[in-house]
């Protein structure tokens, strides 16, 4: 069968499955152990999501899968043909940032950067989410319609990403300067 | 991880004769089964994909409930508009529980046969009865922090982890099993079981057996809350949880639901609590009495001992809140 530069093998082939990344198909043939982390890291090189813990207590391997943030450490790559998945390569690149990379840089939202792919992705998500209505924890009353995106808000819906340098405050404000229209 | 086959059902009842393999599991949102998986803790050899039946919907049932499907996302339900006016109690449960990103992964079937946390039971090297059957529990003279107060057994004081089913277990709901003799419906309150001596079996689930939906009757009358206590704000289970719903007429409490997360090996309904409250005043005073009913039988082993007490306050706060807004909704 003829083999298009797309196509990754692993040694212990298993299942060929088809996925789509950052709008671009890839053929991958896999054992079906592959958690969804692993195939984009390990098989597609695409390392901007992390391994922090791989049993999802930490959020680093964020990304989104038809739109929405889940961990990708807990979740079998074979699960996943035909999903729509965007991973931090997807949203911006140096020369043209997404909004949320942009304020995250200009609030130094991070110091080693290693939860920070995870907690840009979830922000897209978390974003989404209360524009949708969505109730959190924080929320006094579930049953009223809209959500105020305020500080505490804010970090119950992004407490399934924990940063090891604790740069929290910055990384609040950073996701504060999207809702309140800074970077558009 | 040890390999293992894996295939992806299409309908209910293909996915219910493709799990009658030996060694065969259902995976849904995958969030507790390939945790442990990867800790060699579960051990399928063949996996069922159920993530994409068509069992995500939330329907209206004629008597004026609600049906849930077994596959909807944790989120999706919490955010439900039915579920957040009329069984508020369910929403708040369910993002009390996990992270953002978990719950979107997560399934209501999934959730609610989620494994327990207790320490020991993720130590492979430790003893556990409920992971290998017949070689103690350490948890007994252990660092028995997390564990049960009540309806533990010599065999087992391990917790059932979930938020959602105790919520679920104030309401009465039912979950809808569908196996190779057909469909039934088990109340929640006789789905789980107590340890005794085969704290392996959680359930009355049958090998093979899949959750298709949960069925939530028309709401109980009166104020719904879930209150969870834990170590930390956010993103940790429950040390101990209460989901109550209080109605009262001038005062007097009529009716009250009442359970406990956290304290035992399933959520722990109190209908000693819900008698004593009943036709009484709703006063601190009553509150407490109630509390003292329903942690009578409570045993701590030492390290948890702490958890009776915090049972109590956390009933007390809770239901002093369900009165307060019970007050200014007149
Ligand atoms: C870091 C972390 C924190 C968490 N915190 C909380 C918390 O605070 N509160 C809380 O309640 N939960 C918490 N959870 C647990 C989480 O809610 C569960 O992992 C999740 O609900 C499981 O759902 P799932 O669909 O992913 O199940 P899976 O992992 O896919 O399955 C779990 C089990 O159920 C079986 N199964 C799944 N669906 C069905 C079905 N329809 N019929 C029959 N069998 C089925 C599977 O075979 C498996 O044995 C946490 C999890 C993690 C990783
Ligand atoms: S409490 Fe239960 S789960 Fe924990 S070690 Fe003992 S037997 Fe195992
Ligand atoms: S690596 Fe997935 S949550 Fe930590
Ligand atoms: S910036 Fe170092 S872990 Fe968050």
């Amino acid at each position: 069968m003829a083999v298009s530069s797309n196509d990754v093998k692993m040694k212990s082939a298993g299942i060929g499955i088809a996925l789509t990344v950052n709008g671009r198909a890839h053929r991958l043939e896999l054992d079906p152990r592959t958690s969804l982390l692993d195939a984009l890291r390990e098989l597609l090189h695409l390392t901007g999501a992390k391994k922090g813990c791989d049993h999802g207590q930490c959020g680093a391997c964020t990304v989104l899968v038809n739109g929405r943030r889940i961990n990708s450490c807990l979740t079998l790559a074979v699960m996943h043909e035909d999903d729509d998945i965007v991973t931090i390569e997807g949203l911006g690149k140096p020369e043209a940032l997404h909004p949320l990379q942009a304020a995250f840089v200009e609030r130094d939202a991070f110091q080693c950067g290693y939860c920070t792919p995870g907690q840009i992705c979830s922000a897209i998500g978390m974003l989404a989410e209360a524009r949708a209505g969505w109730p959190s924890h924080a929320t006094v009353d579930v049953a009223a319609e809209g959500t105020t995106l305020t500080g505490a808000e804010i970090r119950e819906r992004m407490s399934g990403n924990i940063c090891r340098c604790a740069a929290y405050p910055n990384i609040v404000a950073a996701i504060r300067d999207i809702v309140e229209g800074v970077h558009r | 991880m040890r390999p293992f086959t894996y295939e992806r059902a299409t309908d209910p009842r293909a996915a219910v004769a493709a799990v009658s393999r030996t060694g065969a599991k259902f995976i849904s949102g995958g969030t507790n089964l390939l945790d442990l998986m990867k800790l060699d803790i579960e051990q399928p050899s063949h996996l069922v994909d159920i993530s994409r039946l068509p069992l995500k919907n939330i329907e209206e049932l004629p008597e004026g409930g609600i049906r849930i499907g077994a596959q909807a996302a944790n989120s999706d339900v919490a955010a439900d508009r039915r579920v957040r006016t009329r069984y508020p109690v369910l929403s708040e449960a369910l993002v009390a529980g996990a992270s953002g990103q978990l719950r979107n992964m997560a399934s209501i079937g999934g959730n609610l046969l989620q494994r327990t946390r207790c320490p020991y039971f993720y130590d492979t090297a430790a003893a556990c009865n409920k992971r290998v059957p017949g070689s103690g529990c350490a948890a007994l003279d252990g660092f028995n922090r997390v564990h049960a107060i009540l309806g533990a057994s010599d065999a087992c004081i391990a917790v059932h982890p979930s938020d959602m089913a105790v919520a679920m277990t104030a309401l009465e709901a039912e979950i809808e099993l569908l196996g190779d003799q057909g469909a039934r419906r088990v109340a929640i309150d006789d789905f789980y079981r107590l340890p005794g001596d085969t704290p392996h079996i959680e359930t009355v689930l049958q090998p093979g057996e899949m959750i298709t939906g949960v069925i939530l009757p028309a709401p109980p009358p009166g104020r719904q809350g879930y209150r969870k206590v834990r170590d930390r704000a956010s993103y940790a289970f429950a040390l101990v949880s209460v989901a109550a719903v209080v109605a009262a007429e001038r005062g007097t409490i009529t009716a009250a639901r009442v359970a406990f997360g956290g304290v035992a090996h399933k959520p722990w309904r109190s209908v000693e609590a819900e008698r004593i409250l009943t036709g009484q005043p709703a006063t601190m005073a009553n509150f407490r009495a109630a509390a003292e009913a329903a942690m009578a039988q409570a045993v701590g082993r030492g390290h948890n001992d702490f958890k009776i007490e915090l049972a109590k306050r956390t009933l007390c706060r809770s239901l002093a809140q369900l009165a307060g807004e019970l007050r200014r909704q007149l």
